[in-house]
């Protein structure tokens, strides 16, 4: 009976099953595209560190950490890594870059890919370097062009595509330069203070069971204040910061799932209503009404089946895209391939989730009454309302699967209720929007206004209007893009109004202080002001109220953050505080006469004071490379960490640290990127080791940054707004039947094609503008309070991306509305007399 | 065409093509109508009653042959135009009302006058619903109407142009009998009042035997 029945309407069922289609597609491609990554994890495991151990360190490896080192056998390799000026003399270019000096038959797993393919082998014979292919390309130099790092000029041997265990979006800051560890001293850039990290590569012999010999280490090289890595604890960080990308986007998959359930129900419902004679007759004959509900389930369940099945085939060919967005991010390779388990499992959740949502339209024609058959079949079918129990316990089945979904996508569960109950405030929040839109429509109707515009405008919130459906589905699709957009466009903010406002916007940073007055004059003579000047010294953390900080490292209950206790302070000594500091507790010392074993005086950061555990009067002990200096904290400061300059974590007062090992930072304004480029260059070929960072350069990463994030979000995104217009169309076509007959009548009663082409416009452009609106609305929302709460920064979003999103989606409606309602208002006027048949 | 007709058809022919081949519904159909008068349409189902109603008020073109309504030769006009003619000339009432679902009882009735961009339909709208004895239910939606209702709401929606001529398809076909003829009543007295010719089609002999003229049709033929 279903198959039979279903004859007359097979075409418009089909187009009501792509609803669910491309969420499951969203689905499908991201749960394959995690099972490709999981297995490319676990095949290449070994390239992602490029050996079995990594022990790192900020300062040279003392003895005591070289005879640990020792014990650990051969093969082993070296590397020392900075952030230095890279200076191109054919191009006259010079930029910040990450130097590698490398030592060793490093990587032992996994290739370091160069073009040509020899130039990873023949750099290590010396004064040959390898540069990441993205700072050749800007500077337009070639394989056998020269590079001056420091003192030295090396000749490029071949462009870096890859190592193992790094993604390239690595280099994006500071691309990578390596070098033959033999040549570094020559540059003559590592002096004593340099910021540098000390890198030895241990490869263990072949059957060596390299997790407990790695147990066994951990302690000994954590007693040594030394950080490792293994390839089981990147494996797990990767497969950590993977799954909540995984999850994330999910979830972002799942929503487009529960719009194009929603637009089913919506579309079943519609289909039900022009069933309303088909099941009365067959009442009257006879049948049960659990028997014609029946008949209209097979049919939903076949077009869950189909959409599911066409949604899972264009999720398997779409899995492809990820990697692709997603390259730069990953450290390694990812074949595509057809894993089953995702494509089950996205079949059955859209399967599932169209069935639960068409429950309820189908549960209601149960009730529908045989006497239906002698009512006139343009009658509108109210939806009867009423306590029934078997559809609230469906409701509530459907809030338990979105829940349980949102749980099993989450890593906790309180994330997973939060989720959930974010999913129905939303949805909360746009229909409660489309219910005041309406409301607001009927009270305020523009009575003097044409025809055209008051029919469309009437059709908002005239009986069966699906004002609420398509406010949600495409409400929710502008939200989500233009919320990501305004989100990027205030992170990005923050550095383009701090550019604008007469403020520094270059660093100049690793300066000797016998170059500190010559490197100012320069800058001066250039026409450059010189804005701040900060003398900083590289200290650790040895001691936090007279605990040994890897002694509190070990402690399970600790509050501290491990970076906090682990991390290389650089701090400066100062008699003022600057005016973005700002004492929140005790007093600020500027000065102090200081004997060795006397306590210092200094001020904390409020926030890590906090994280410390600390208060006023606590003691604290600094490693200032070597020398242990006590402290107490006399008062901590709150920092606008925002501003484009130098602030620290620590400050010592004047009189304790001028003679410790120091470089200088030096802050000024260049007023356009000749200018800058100009001044870099000049101060590296008199000052090799001077390092600078030019703000607009990192604007610019930043943007190319957030782009890629943006566009990993803003494709799933495009599957909220897909499914969003598929919904309108769906929408639009299940209330054709209803549309031709008005569009008829209207004819018949003297409206030409051009009247009904107008009202149907103006219904589609105020549905699209007032969807849009209320998007906008929640974007401009949301991103208020990611700025304000989250990010804590400033909130003043353009305009014009507004307006844009406004238009687009609006002209989109109109435009997808036209397209489903095509042939409406031409159909023949004569029709009306004819029979008014299904 | 005598001056004082308000339609005039001269052999009327339809042909339909259908896969089966060419299919004749209405054969060289002659008749006119003088103004304010009254006609219906008599014969069984399938003898062309509709489609001959169709051609006469110009929702369709006739194969061969002319209809002029008012002097106009529907014809030889474009849809649009012949849509503009019926919104000026002709009123409309169905068996099954066809009033648009969306609409209240008070939109259904000035829509045809809304079309035209003429503002002040609402009071005349709200005087013919008064008229027919709905003052009560002006703000109702089709839905919540009877049978019987909704026809009252089509006629007076029919005579808010003031038409020359009203053609209803079968007005009574889905009422009950007192109701049937208080609406037959009803156009009646509008076509009396308002001077509006009448073009019925019936397959009811005593619903004909009201009007002043009667046009037989049998196999698409008249008799």
């Amino acid at each position: 009976m279903a198959w039979r029945d279903s004859r007359s309407s097979r075409r418009r069922l089909l187009l009501f099953s792509i609803s669910i289609t491309l969420g499951i597609a969203a689905l499908v491609s991201i749960s394959s595209f995690r099972h490709s990554l999981s297995r490319a994890i676990d095949d290449q495991a070994r390239g992602l560190i490029g050996a079995d151990l990594v022990i790192e360190s900020t300062r040279p490896f003392r003895p005591e950490d070289e005879e640990l080192l020792h014990s650990l056998g051969e093969p082993q390799a070296r590397e020392i890594r900075f952030a230095t000026m890279a200076s191109f003399p054919k191009s006259n270019g010079t930029r910040l870059t990450s130097v590698r000096a490398l030592g060793g038959g490093f990587p032992f797993y996994g290739p370091m890919e160069t073009v040509p393919a020899a130039a990873a082998r023949e750099f290590r014979q010396g004064a040959q370097a390898i540069v990441e292919e993205s700072l050749l390309l800007q500077f337009h130099a070639e394989v056998g062009d020269p590079i001056k790092i420091g003192e030295s000029q090396f000749t490029i041997a071949g462009a870096l595509k890859k190592m193992p265990g790094e993604a390239s979006a690595a280099g994006s800051f500071a691309p990578r330069v390596y070098i033959p560890l033999q040549d570094l001293a020559a540059t003559n850039l590592l002096k004593i203070g340099s910021i540098a990290r000390y890198r030895a590569y241990v490869k263990f012999p072949e059957n060596t069971d390299v997790e407990s010999r790695i147990e066994m280490l951990g302690p000994q090289i954590k007693r040594l204040g030394l950080e490792f890595d293994t390839v089981a604890k990147r494996k797990r960080d990767l497969g950590t910061s993977l799954e909540n990308l995984y999850r994330f986007l999910n979830l972002i998959g799942f929503i487009s799932l529960l719009l194009g359930a929603v637009g089913v129900a919506s579309a079943i419902q519609a289909h039900l209503q022009q069933k309303t004679r088909t099941g009365a007759i067959l009442r009257c004959l006879g049948m049960s009404a659990a028997g014609t509900v029946l008949v209209y389930l097979v049919q939903t369940a076949a077009m869950g089946l189909f959409g599911a099945g066409f949604g899972a085939v264009l999720g398997v060919a779409m899995q492809r895209v990820f990697p692709r967005i997603l390259m730069s991010f990953l450290p390694l390779a990812i074949s595509t391939s057809i894993a089953w388990r995702p494509i089950v499992a996205g079949i059955f959740t859209g399967f599932s989730i169209c069935i639960l949502f068409a429950l309820p339209p189908l549960l209601r024609f149960r009730r529908l009454s045989p006497l239906r058959v002698f009512r006139a079949a343009m009658e509108v079918e109210s939806a009867p309302r009423g306590r029934d129990p078997v559809l609230w316990a469906v409701y509530a089945l459907i809030v338990a699967g979105i829940t349980g979904f949102s749980i099993s996508q989450t890593d906790t569960l309180k994330h997973g209720l939060a989720f959930a109950a974010a999913l129905f405030l939303a949805v909360g929040i746009f229909a409660g929007v489309a219910k005041l839109l309406i409301i607001g429509i009927r009270k305020f109707f523009p009575h003097g206004r044409s025809f055209v515009l008051r029919q469309g405008l009437a059709n908002l919130y005239r009986p069966n209007n699906r004002t609420l459906l398509l406010t949600l589905s495409l409400g929710l699709g502008t939200f989500l893009l233009l919320n990501l957009y305004l989100t990027r466009e205030v992170l990005l903010a923050q550095f383009s109004s701090v550019g604008t406002k007469n403020q520094p916007n270059i660093f100049f940073f690793d300066i000797q202080p016998d170059q500190k007055a010559g490197v100012a004059e320069l800058v001066r003579a250039s026409g450059m002001p010189v804005i701040q000047e900060a003398p900083i010294v590289t200290m650790r953390l040895a001691e936090v109220k007279g605990r040994r900080t890897t002694e509190i490292l070990l402690d399970s209950q600790r509050k501290t953050p491990e970076w906090e206790l682990e991390r290389e302070y650089r701090t400066t000594y100062r008699e003022q505080l600057t005016d973005t500091e700002k004492i929140s507790a005790g007093h600020w010392i500027g000065r102090v006469d200081y004997h060795p074993d006397d306590k210092v005086p200094i001020s904390l950061d409020a926030d890590i004071a906090k994280d410390l555990g600390t208060k006023i009067g606590d003691e604290l002990i600094f490693d200032v490379q070597g020398v242990p200096i006590k402290t107490t904290v006399a008062s901590t400061r709150t920092v606008d960490w925002k501003r484009f300059q130098t602030n620290f974590f620590v400050l010592f007062p004047a009189g304790v640290l001028e003679n410790a090992p120091t470089f200088h930072v030096l802050v000024s304004r260049v007023e356009t990127p000749a200018d800058s480029a100009k001044l870099q260059n000049a101060i590296v070929a008199r000052f090799p080791n001077v390092s600078a960072i030019d703000l607009t350069s990192v604007i610019q990463t930043v943007d190319s940054i957030l782009g890629k994030v943006a566009l990993v979000i803003r494709v799933m995104s495009l599957f909220t707004v897909g499914a969003g217009l598929i919904v309108l169309a769906s929408t639009i076509w299940s209330g054709r039947y209803q549309r031709l007959q008005e569009s008829i009548l209207l004819r018949t009663l003297g409206a030409s094609r051009l009247q009904i082409w107008k009202i149907l416009c103006a219904e589609y452009f105020l549905l699209g503008l007032f969807a849009s609106l209320t998007g906008i609305v929640l974007a401009v929302g949301a991103s208020w309070g990611l700025a304000k709460f989250v990010f804590k920064l400033g909130y003043a979003p353009s305009l014009w991306p507004l307006f844009v999103a406004a238009g687009a989606v609006s002209l989109l409606t109109v435009a997808v509305g036209l397209i489903a309602s095509r042939g409406v208002g031409s159909a023949p006027p004569l029709e009306i007399l004819r029979a008014e048949a299904e | 065409m005598s001056t004082l007709s308000i339609l005039d058809v001269q052999h009327l022919t339809k042909t339909y093509d259908t896969g089966a081949g060419k299919l004749t519904v209405l054969k060289d159909i002659s008749f006119t109508l003088p103004a304010g008068s009254t006609c219906s349409i008599l014969g069984p189902s399938g003898s062309g009653k509709t489609t001959l109603l169709g051609l006469c008020a110009g929702l369709d073109r006739p194969t061969s042959g002319s209809v002029l309504l008012n002097g106009i030769t529907l014809g030889e006009e474009g849809e649009d135009e012949r849509a503009r003619i019926r919104n000026e000339h002709v009123g409309f009432v169905f068996q099954n009302f066809q009033l648009i679902p969306t609409l209240t009882a008070l939109e259904n009735v000035t829509v045809p006058m809304e079309l035209r961009g003429d503002r002040g339909a609402r009071q005349l709208g709200l005087d013919l619903l008064r008229r027919v004895g709905l003052a009560e239910r002006v703000d109702h939606y089709p839905a919540q109407l009877s049978g019987g209702e909704q026809q009252r709401v089509a006629l007076a929606r029919a005579f808010i142009n003031r038409p020359k001529v009203l053609f209803a398809d079968e007005p009574t076909g889905n009422l009950d009998a007192e109701t049937s003829s208080s609406v037959i009543e009803i156009m009646l007295e509008l076509n009396r009042s308002a001077g509006t010719a009448l073009v019925l089609v019936t397959h009811d002999s005593d619903v004909a035997n009201l009007t002043e003229r009667t046009v037989r049709l049998r196999n698409g033929e008249m008799v």
